[in-house]
């Protein structure tokens, strides 16, 4: 694949990095069963790869990318969601430069930088299940929705992905356009988990 | 104590009153009553009058068949649910109620004198007679017909209430918590399976309730069932839900239920939902929904008073209400001496039990006559009497004799029980008719579902049991186990019969009612036969039968009888009509859930919506989104903020939030032979850096999208959509990677919620950006029109555009979303040093249309070409496939005569024109005129001073210079077609 030569950025800024303005800053919903809040910044790659480029694209990310439906992997701060059979939503909770850790891949891919694209959102508690049951038509039980299980699924009108990261916690990542809309419902689904 | 409330009987707690009101009137209930049987309880039988006679009703049934007492009950004024069955709603302090449809008050109701003219309004009265004259329908019958049309009255204040909704899963939904439904939910659950066991009532239980004779185990069968809800209530793969009744069975074993949680109570707290609906998925449904007693069918039988045997069982042995002091019985199947047995044996007086069967000899029948109950067999009630409460039954031998009168304070009626089929049925179960008992049974399922119990036909309690546990093992998965040793007592309740009794003949003059609340009577259905209808589908609409809010539930297998008997056929040859959700009505509250208010509908904002709003924008709506539409300052209209927002971009420059534009990064090393294919312009050759204006086609040849596209790296591409196609176009763009182009190694990725854009559009545009940019020369010379380039803006990764859709010099900053708002600031505090502005979509599409710039779903509306725009320098010439590169060569598209995209100045320079108005050469010629174009857009220019447009018109290029109308209502405005370029037609400033 030919490479693409990132763009020199000048090393020495006379800016500042301006500040992230998460769309959820401040929002909380917690009840005694259950807690919805934002889930913090993150960088995210949209990661589209053939099978045969799996190998060289998990040794430069420092996990092994799943290869089953609704798979996870995870490695200390990053994890990486299976979405399709040639596609993974990468994410890092520190916000590493993931476009930068595989632009020497030189294995067939498409790396796509959406750090900003998505919001997160963490349901958590025993009532997490019910909460999320108020928009998301899946079966999220334990059995039917094990620990590390992400999928692409609903939340009410809006698209997300959810993933398992706990018995009892969830995280949901969205749109940032959508995550209003799917705060708000999983606040009223967290309330109602909570009767 | 109320005066039909007995010390003896029932199960509520006498200690426990609470206050309630009817019409107006307080009286005390017990903790644990319905409405109904606390009105009973006070002696009151008239709750409502009947929906098109009028007539004085009374409650029939304990259950949520009611026909009859629908009142109203109000909370507060925003709080007021019309319809609701007295026999459903559960009493609670302070609870008011009133009844509907009377007026001036329950007892005097000046309504009645329909039922006086009751001949006239016989069945397809309204079909026959609002005929003519036909403009009377509109102006006169339909008003007054409506007026007069309806039960009870909707609140006109918003619900304030909320409602909640869950999806749930589970191995085994029961639907039903009788003795069958609580057999099988128990063995299910034990058996380790996810189970849902729902039910309508309070507490689960069914007709344990009231079957006073039943016993399992030696337990009563009400403690018995209490016993049981213990049990489940203990398993945590068991939910059970109370209050919540399963009304609609859908596609794929998916059942909704609706759970009404707080109209039980005094204060229901502030959080708790009014109702939650359940969507289900179940692996196994067990249909365990019981049977519903039939009313016999004679004159007089809608009487305050009479009603359905096993109802007043059910007030007697669970709410301890004895429903009179003077008892009539009228049946045709043994349940109905159980009533008879349970009222006496409570110190009621049995009058007569009238038994229409020939030799009735069930044990109890031998019981009642022992107990010393007058049975008359082989008699039919013809007649009753009483004005607002019957006072009288009149009994005849069935094949005519000598008539007895009784004195009755209430008359129990049971024609048998019919198995409550309606969710088999809605789950296009195939029903089979049992001609034996003359009622139709669950047959060949269609999805994975199973009845069971009374439902089911099954009568006996053991057997019912057995079934009950069986299934909910089988459900589970498991093997039937060696079941617990039961030793169950059951009643008998065989026997029953469907259509009419003695009296109500076709030769008879009676009214005997079949649908009480739709007031159908046998002579009705009779008559819609004699009229020609033979489906029973069409007697029910010619009728009303079972069209009411009850749905038939006492009354469709009587009407199909009767039909039945006078088209002399038999039953199953009739058919029957077809069950609908909801089996009992569900509020809109429920089935909204949570989508209301700001939950109806995403709104999406974009990263830079608080700073639109700080500068005091108006939005507007496109699509989900809410976009700047203009910014107004004090004393501004919205022409006077348009006008200047264009004259300050044009003389210093604008800043646009165009964040909503679609953004799809086109990835691969096949990137640019993948947009070759799906756009018509060239891009093999476009150098990384470089943007170019994207034209994309449906397979037909017509315009789909269209939008500016860089090329960031050979393998890399920006590719911007219109805001409203960023959805369909990614689609189609992924489809035909999938299904045309597999072979190709390119990826697409949506990124148009990644990146925020501040467009800065005018001559100081570059003096704007250039301080905040690092990592590139914003010069024309090394960042000319059409360029991109990866920077640095106000500190944040950048994806710089030097592009223009004002024709100003312009730039687009795509920095990461979150960086947006800060991004924002640090412009606009260079933008305020050159007096440029914010500006709105408004002025976007002025200046655009100055510029002669097209939008793709104004200018095209899905029929034009490329050509018709002026838009064939975007084909490459030398291109041999894209997608619309056959479509562009069919004969209607190269021929001539197409409307083609100009420009048009009204000759007065003041006269607006309008969006959509048509366009003809002579305005003098006869209507209809010949109609050669349409105006697509219209504006106030204000670089022009002038009104101006766009339009598509009939070989419009050949037309240029030519004088042209446009008719309007009030004038023919005279036009000029002109070319579609209005402002900078050497295009020096867009160069700078």
């Amino acid at each position: 694949m030919a490479r693409r030569a990132r763009p020199a950025m000048p090393s020495a800024s006379a800016f500042e990095t301006p500040p992230r303005a998460a769309v959820l800053a401040g929002r909380l919903a917690a009840y005694p069963t259950v807690s919805v809040t934002p889930g913090g910044s993150a960088s995210r790659l949209s990661l589209r790869a053939p099978q045969k480029s799996r190998a060289a694209l998990s040794r430069a990310l420092g996990l092994k990318l799943p290869e089953s439906p609704r798979q996870t992997a995870a490695s200390g701060p990053r994890a990486a969601l299976w979405l399709g059979p040639d596609e993974w939503l990468v994410l890092d909770s520190e916000g590493a430069d993931l476009a930068a850790v595989l632009a020497p891949v030189v294995a067939l891919h498409s790396a796509v930088d959406v750090s900003h694209r998505n919001q997160s959102i963490l349901v958590a508690g025993p009532g997490a299940e019910a909460a999320l049951s108020a928009g998301c038509p899946l079966d999220v039980s334990l059995q039917a929705f094990p620990v590390g299980t992400a999928t692409r699924t609903l939340m009410g009108k809006a698209e997300i992905v959810l993933w398992r990261m706990e018995a009892g916690t969830f995280r949901v990542e969205c749109w940032r356009s959508f995550a209003d809309y799917c705060f708000t419902l999983l606040g009223l689904g967290a309330r109602d988990a909570a009767i | 104590m109320t005066a039909f409330r007995l010390a003896n009987a029932g199960r509520l707690t006498p200690a426990r009153e609470i206050r309630f009101s009817f019409d107006g009137k307080q009286m005390t209930g017990l903790e644990g009553d319905t409405l109904a049987s606390a009105l009973l309880a006070n002696g009151i039988h008239l709750v409502g009058r009947s929906f098109k006679y009028h007539r004085p009703r009374g409650i029939l049934s304990a259950g949520s068949e009611e026909p009859n007492a629908l009142v109203g009950i109000h909370r507060d004024a925003a709080r007021k649910t019309p319809n609701v069955r007295a026999t459903v709603q559960e009493l609670y302090d302070g609870l008011e109620a009133v009844s509907q449809n009377r007026w001036p008050s329950l007892s005097f109701d000046t309504g009645a004198v329909n039922d006086l003219a009751a001949p006239f309004f016989s069945a397809g009265f309204y079909y026959k007679t609002f005929m003519w004259p036909k403009v009377a329908w509109k102006r006169l019958y339909e008003p007054n017909i409506r007026a007069a049309a309806g039960l009870g009255v909707a609140p006109d204040e918003p619900d304030p209430d909320h409602y909640a909704s869950r999806y749930a899963h589970c191995d085994v939904l029961v639907v039903g918590g009788g003795a069958a439904g609580i057999a099988a939910a128990l063995a299910a659950g034990e058996a380790g399976a996810r189970v849902i066991l729902c039910d309508e009532q309070a507490e689960i239980g069914g007709a344990l309730r009231y079957e006073a004779g039943a016993s399992i185990d030696g337990q009563d069968g009400w403690s018995w069932a209490r016993a049981q809800m213990a049990r489940l209530a203990g398993m945590a793969n068991v939910r059970v839900l109370t209050r919540c009744t399963a009304f609609g069975y859908h596609a794929q074993n998916i059942v909704a239920l609706t759970e009404r949680l707080t109209d039980h109570l005094a204060s229901p707290p502030a959080d708790m939902p009014r109702e939650r609906l359940w969507q289900v998925r179940a692996k196994r449904v067990i249909l365990a929904t019981g049977a519903i007693e039939r009313h016999m069918v004679f004159p007089g039988n809608d009487r305050p008073g009479v009603m359905l045997a096993g109802a007043a069982r059910a007030y007697l042995n669970h709410y301890g209400v004895a429903v009179g002091r003077r008892i009539g019985i009228y049946t045709a199947n043994d349940s109905a001496y159980h009533a008879a047995l349970d009222l006496k044996r409570a110190g009621q007086r049995v009058q007569v039990i009238v038994d229409l069967r020939e030799d009735p000899k069930g044990q109890v029948v031998e019981e009642a006559r022992a107990a010393g109950i007058e049975v008359l067999t082989a008699h039919g009630v013809v007649a009753t009497s009483g004005r607002l409460r019957i006072a009288a039954m009149i009994a005849r031998p069935a094949g005519g004799g000598r008539e007895r009168s009784y004195s009755v304070d209430a008359l129990l009626t049971s024609a048998g029980w019919t198995p409550s089929v309606h969710l088999f049925s809605q789950s296009r179960g195939k029903l089979a008719f049992d001609d034996s008992r003359q009622i139709f049974l669950p047959g060949e399922a269609s999805q994975d579902c199973v009845s069971i119990g009374a439902c089911a036909g099954i009568e006996d309690l053991s057997a019912t049991l057995e079934e009950g546990y069986a299934a909910g093992e089988a459900a589970a998965g498991g093997s039937r186990k060696k079941p617990d040793a039961r030793t169950v007592v059951s009643e008998n309740w065989s026997g029953g019969m469907v259509g009419t009794g003695p009296g109500a003949g076709p030769n008879d003059r009676g009214r005997a009612f079949i649908d009480f609340q739709n007031d159908v009577t046998a002579k009705d259905i009779r008559q819609a036969v004699r009229e020609g209808m033979r489906s029973i589908e069409h007697v029910k609409r010619f009728t009303t039968n079972g069209m009411a809010t009850d749905q038939g539930k006492t009354s469709n297998l009587h009407g199909l009888a009767i039909a039945a008997e006078a088209l002399d056929k038999p039953i199953p040859e009739v058919g029957l009509t077809t069950f609908r959700q909801p089996f009992t009505p569900v509020t809109f509250g429920a089935l909204v859930g949570h989508g209301r208010g700001p939950l109806f509908d995403v709104t999406r904002r974009t990263a830079m919506h608080q700073f639109a709003e700080d500068h005091g924008a108006v939005f507007e709506d496109v699509g989900n989104w809410k976009r700047a539409w203009y910014f107004p300052r004090a004393g501004e209209d919205m022409h006077a903020a348009v006008a200047r927002e264009c004259r300050t971009v044009r003389q210093s420059a604008g800043i646009f939030d165009a964040s909503t534009l679609g953004k799809i990064e086109v990835v691969g090393p096949d990137a640019a032979t993948f947009l070759e294919l799906l756009y018509t312009n060239p891009w093999q050759k476009l150098a990384p850096g470089r943007c170019r204006y994207g034209l994309m086609l449906r397979e037909d040849g017509f315009i789909y999208d269209d939008g500016v596209i860089g090329r960031l790296a050979d393998d890399r591409f920006h590719v911007t959509t219109t805001t409203g196609g960023a959805a369909r176009v990614l689609h189609h763009m992924e489809d035909y990677l999938q299904t045309e182009f597999p072979h190709l190694n390119v990826w697409l990725t949506s990124v148009s919620e990644q990146w925020a854009v501040i467009a800065v559009q005018g001559p100081k545009a570059r003096e704007i950006v250039a301080p905040l940019v690092e990592g590139c020369d914003v010069s024309d010379e090394a960042m000319p029109h059409m360029s991109v380039r990866e920077c640095r803006v106000a500190g944040a990764q950048a994806r710089l555009f030097r592009m223009s859709f004002t024709g100003e010099r312009g730039f687009e900053i795509n920095v990461p979303a979150d960086y947006g708002p800060a991004v924002m600031e640090a412009v606009w505090a260079e933008a305020e040093k050159h007096g440029a502005c914010m500006y709105g979509t408004e002025t976007m599409h002025v200046l655009r249309a100055e510029k002669g710039y097209i939008i793709v779903g104004q200018e095209t509306d899905g029929t034009v070409t490329p050509g018709d725009c002026g838009l064939d320098w975007a084909i490459g010439k030398k291109k041999t496939d894209f997608v619309g590169i056959r479509g562009l060569m069919r004969p209607d598209l190269v021929a001539g005569g197409r409307k083609q995209l100009v420009g048009l100045l009204p000759k007065n320079p003041k006269q607006a024109l309008e969006e959509g108005a048509q366009i003809v050469a002579n305005p003098k010629q006869a209507k209809p005129m010949t109609m050669i174009g349409h105006i697509t857009s219209a504006y106030w220019s204000e670089a022009l001073g002038r009104h101006f447009a766009l339009a598509l018109l009939k070989d419009g290029r050949e037309r240029i210079g030519e004088t042209l109308f446009v008719p309007m209502p009030d004038r023919n405005i005279e036009v000029e077609v002109t070319g579609t370029v209005f402002y900078d037609e050497g295009g020096e400033k867009l160069h700078g």
